[in-house]
């Protein structure tokens, strides 16, 4: 496949472009989902073609097909040369392009055991047997459970010499009860909202045991219609990690995106409360607060080996003792910052432009447990799993909702709290981080429904988090 | 015979006999120039062939999609839905393919705007940027067309052309900042200058905003506003799945609204965008959802139809037998009063241009929590006197828009950007008795 996407950049140049790359892409997803004792969805999609990007002047064009022939490939290339000279009318300011080491490579997601190759039989009747688990608890009217599967090759050149193959695998799965009362609805979900994706294999599956759950989840959903509502106050919130790891996802890992930083999603996903001036001294929360962007990180979701510029998976701090200390980049954003580029750079499938995107951004363990916390902590609620969040354009002002919640009295879970909410403002919020648990409690939690661009694209993304307590939190906010 | 429908005819042709199966081909463009700090700094297209196929051998039911269309492409493509199908367990609910029917002989196709040049998409980007001068313009231009063949093995055959131009931007100041928003089926329908100085006199209109205190506040809601309460109804609301399962606010046959509030689904409006069936071949048509503040439809899939003893009305779409049926032609009533008389009207009051990142909070009331964005004013006496910080709000939409709630529709129904994006909600602003404005900037 790399003579496509040679070819591909070989027509961009000849039709005047200064640099160029390209990538084929052969994607197989299969996704399925099951509801009750019926198979709502058995769907396999296979993804195939070929973009390739070019730099006219300081202006870009893409141009994308999914025909993967010679002429084709190189039609590519020449229309987006074409496009990038149209870009050229509304011209910015000349660009840079950072440099990285030109590499041939190759780089594989290790696995147990190939997803694509199990049984569809064996995978349904895995879903059935939760949802029948599910299902016999009273109270709940619905069973949901799903999986999903990504095999992806990806073939990569650029003009500067670079020849990169990539294969991902990537798993996950989940399930969920909902009970129906007269006047509302409560939901619990294992291992996370949306389910739990890895890198990795059906092993993922396997290990995060949703039959084991299933019993514990629905009794949950089912006792949430009859308890009693989070009272608004402002309090010492613990959060469980995977509700943790989204609000790392929406309150750090896009305000530190560079391009929303330099103004470039401004009309769209927004901007950032940072500003570069502010890098290496801003305070972005308490000295507990250790955030790292790590595409290293084996089984996280956010793993690869390179990005789709070619540049090499790599950790970078983000917040050191509380005070911000780095970007997620590109070759042309961190060359305008003055930066080394970060190897941020990705795409959702062949037809997509590259972009920063997120990689594995998480919070460092502490050297506490959930049990010392709750224990250490007089009055305080505990809130877990995702069910609502929202966070201005500056990644700023938030609100979240959880599925459920518990008082904490005297060092000891109390009644359970049906609607939590919390809300607060991004550096208030983490500078009141004071407990944070250890590295047994450390969840490589993955998100793989990351929205971002236009057109649309949808990243996967990883955020290791364990749970921590926050001192004071305005919580149970609701119309 | 079109690309499209010699994909659709190869397809079904591979397929086992006795086998139920749905195709569809869908064959065209997408190109999205996108600008910011004044300039394009993103510039996109493709090319797209997407051939789906849905099958269902003995109530046995998958779905395997493929841009891979060559010969060898074809074969995988009905290989993997039928293995896939033959392994799966029976679908109880499979409603069998859509009967042969006729489809509305309408078509919201303009072949200039499908095959418009990244230098057209440019021109409308400069004209936007221009109506802004002093100010940081940021936003896209979109233009997409093509063709969608569906064939199933019942006998139905359907196809359409459409096309999509869409122009969406904002102005900054360094305190604020103002959007505008325009869409259509053509590009040549679009005033990129008079979006363009829109947003910039939000943007200006706005500057220097000063914190307000949350609480109830009446509202005038522009048209984006609006957009987005319509697509969180139909989506959790209108929608026949929902409904089915009890997670629907939807009381068919209840005044659960104000008079002054209707909305409905129809493609075979002039205005509307989009082919004039959906992905099961069903032809659409014209379904009310709420006529003068009573509830009195719900979106429909064969598969939703078939549970509820009701007929399709044509709204199966990728993802539906998870999400269930989705409404893709949305229309607010309009009403009879311009923004300005809206405004007019209110003593003490907040006028909203857009929400942002708006989120379910319950989905039987349907309590959203969301920000407002790109311009939020502060009314009194009748008058805009100034620009606030932008505003958490958290509030249930159907109690928004309860019996008296609405005050008054503007006469100024357009395609408005939603949550859910651009191109299938045509809605007007709208005054409401009160919103509950939960949070400001600072917390």
């Amino acid at each position: 496949m790399f003579e496509y996407a040679r070819t591909a950049v070989e027509g961009a140049l000849a039709a005047g472009a200064t640099y160029a790359d390209a990538r084929v892409v052969l994607a197989k997803e299969e996704r399925i989902d099951v509801q009750n004792d019926t198979v709502q969805a058995l769907d396999r999609t296979e993804q195939a073609g070929v973009g390739v990007r070019a730099l006219y002047g300081s202006s870009w064009g893409f141009f994308a097909t999914p025909e993967l022939t010679e002429r084709h490939a190189r039609r590519a290339g020449e229309r987006a040369a074409e496009i990038a000279k149209a870009s050229a009318l509304v011209p910015g300011p000349p660009l840079e392009f950072a440099d990285v080491p030109v590499v041939d490579a190759t780089y594989e997601t290790p696995f147990e055991e190939d997803p694509f190759a199990v049984g569809v039989s064996d995978k349904v009747d895995l879903l059935l047997e939760v949802n029948r688990i599910v299902g016999a608890v009273d109270g709940i009217a619905i069973a949901q459970s799903s999986m999903t599967f990504w095999d992806t090759d990806k073939w990569f050149v650029s003009s500067q010499g670079h020849r990169i193959h990539q294969h991902l695998v990537e798993s996950g799965g989940g399930f969920d009860a909902t009970a129906v009362g007269e006047r509302e609805i409560q939901r619990r979900s294992y291992p996370q909202s949306f389910g739990q994706f890895e890198t990795g294999g059906y092993e993922v599956v396997r290990r995060w045991d949703f039959p084991g759950n299933a019993q514990r989840i629905a009794e949950e959903a089912a006792a949430l219609l009859t308890a009693d509502e989070m009272e608004e106050r402002e309090t010492a919130l613990i959060l469980e990690s995977s509700q943790l790891a989204l609000q790392i996802h929406e309150s750090v890992g896009h305000a530190i995106e560079l391009d929303r930083i330099l103004g470039w999603e401004a009309a769209f996903a927004g901007t950032s409360h940072l500003e570069l001036a502010g890098l290496g001294t801003h305070r972005y929360g308490s000295d507990l607060m250790n955030i790292t962007a790590d595409a290293t990180l084996p089984g996280a979701l956010g793993t690869f080996g390179y990005d789709d510029e070619g540049t090499a998976a790599q950790r970078v701090d983000i917040v050191r003792d509380g005070i911000w200390v780095g970007v997620l980049s590109g070759r042309d954003t961190a060359a305008i910052a003055g930066l080394p580029p970060g190897g941020m750079v990705r795409a959702d499938g062949y037809n997509r432009l590259p972009m920063v995107r997120m990689t594995n951004v998480g919070l460092l363990p502490g050297d506490s447990s959930l049990e010392e916390i709750i224990a250490d902590t007089k009055d305080g609620v505990y809130m877990a799993t995702n069910r609502s969040w929202s966070i201005d354009d500056k990644r700023l002002n938030f609100q979240f909702g959880c599925e459920i919640g518990w008082e904490v009295k005297d060092g000891k879970l109390g009644r359970m709290l049906k609607n939590p909410t919390y809300t607060g403002i991004t550096p208030r919020f983490w500078a009141t981080l004071d407990r944070l648990a250890g590295e047994d409690e450390w969840v490589f939690w993955g998100t793989p429904n990351c929205g971002k661009g236009q057109p649309m694209q949808v990243a996967h993304t990883g955020h290791p988090a364990s749970p921590a307590r926050f001192s004071q939190v305005r919580v149970g906010v609701r119309a | 015979m079109s690309r499209a429908s010699d994909l659709v005819e190869a397809t079904l042709a591979r397929v086992p006999s006795g086998v139920d199966a749905d195709a569809r081909a869908s064959v065209g463009n997408l190109a999205l120039t996108r600008f910011a700090n004044g300039f394009i700094h993103q510039n996109v297209a493709e090319d797209s062939e997407t051939l789906s196929l849905r099958v269902a051998v003995d109530g046995r039911v998958a779905l395997a999609t493929t841009t891979n269309t060559s010969t060898a492409g074809l074969d995988a493509l009905v290989d993997s839905a039928v293995a896939a199908a033959r392994l799966s367990p029976v679908d109880p609910d499979w409603p069998g393919p859509a009967p042969a029917a006729a489809v509305p002989g309408i078509e919201h196709f303009d072949p200039s705007t499908a095959d418009a040049s990244p230098r057209e998409r440019a021109e409308r980007v400069r004209s936007f940027v221009e109506a802004g001068a002093g100010l940081l313009a940021a936003g896209y231009c979109e233009t997409n067309g093509g063709e969608i063949v569906f064939a199933n093995t019942a006998g139905q055959r359907a196809e359409g052309r459409s096309s999509q131009a869409i122009l969406d931007g904002i102005h900054q100041t360094p305190t604020s900042a103002g959007s505008g928003h325009a869409a259509g089926v053509s590009l040549g329908s679009l005033d990129a200058g008079a979006v363009g100085s829109l947003a910039a006199r939000r943007a200006r209109e706005s500057a220097d905003p000063f914190d307000t205190k949350p609480g109830e506040y009446e509202v005038v809601l522009a048209p984006e506003c609006v957009a987005t309460i319509a697509v969180f109804m139909a989506f959790y609301g209108f929608n026949a799945k929902m409904h089915l399962e009890g997670r629907s606010f939807a009381e068919i046959g209840e005044t659960q609204f104000d008079e002054r509030f209707s909305i409905w689904d129809d493609v075979t409006d002039d205005r509307a965008m989009g082919v004039p069936f959906d992905a099961e071949g069903t032809p659409k048509r014209r379904v009310e959802f709420v006529r003068d503040g009573t509830t009195v439809g719900l979106a429909h899939d064969r598969r939703t139809a078939k549970k509820a003893g009701a007929e399709s009305t044509g709204h199966y779409g990728p993802g539906s037998e998870s999400y269930g049926p989705f409404p893709t032609n949305v229309f607010v009533g309009g009403g009879d009063r311009s923004a300005e008389d809206l405004i007019a009207e209110v003593e003490r009051g907040l006028y909203v241009a857009t929400f942002n990142y708006c989120r379910v909070l319950d989905p039987k009331s349907l309590s959203v929590t969301g920000l407002t964005r790109n311009g939020t004013f502060m009314i009194e006496n009748g008058r805009i006197t100034g620009a606030v910080t932008n505003l958490r709000f958290t509030q249930s939409f159907v109690e928004a828009l309860a019996p008296g709630r609405v005050l008054g529709v503007g006469t100024d129904g357009r395609f408005a950007d939603s949550e859910f994006g651009a191109g299938f909600i045509h809605a007007p602003s709208m005054r409401l008795a009160g919103w509950n404005f939960t949070g400001g900037a600072s917390g």
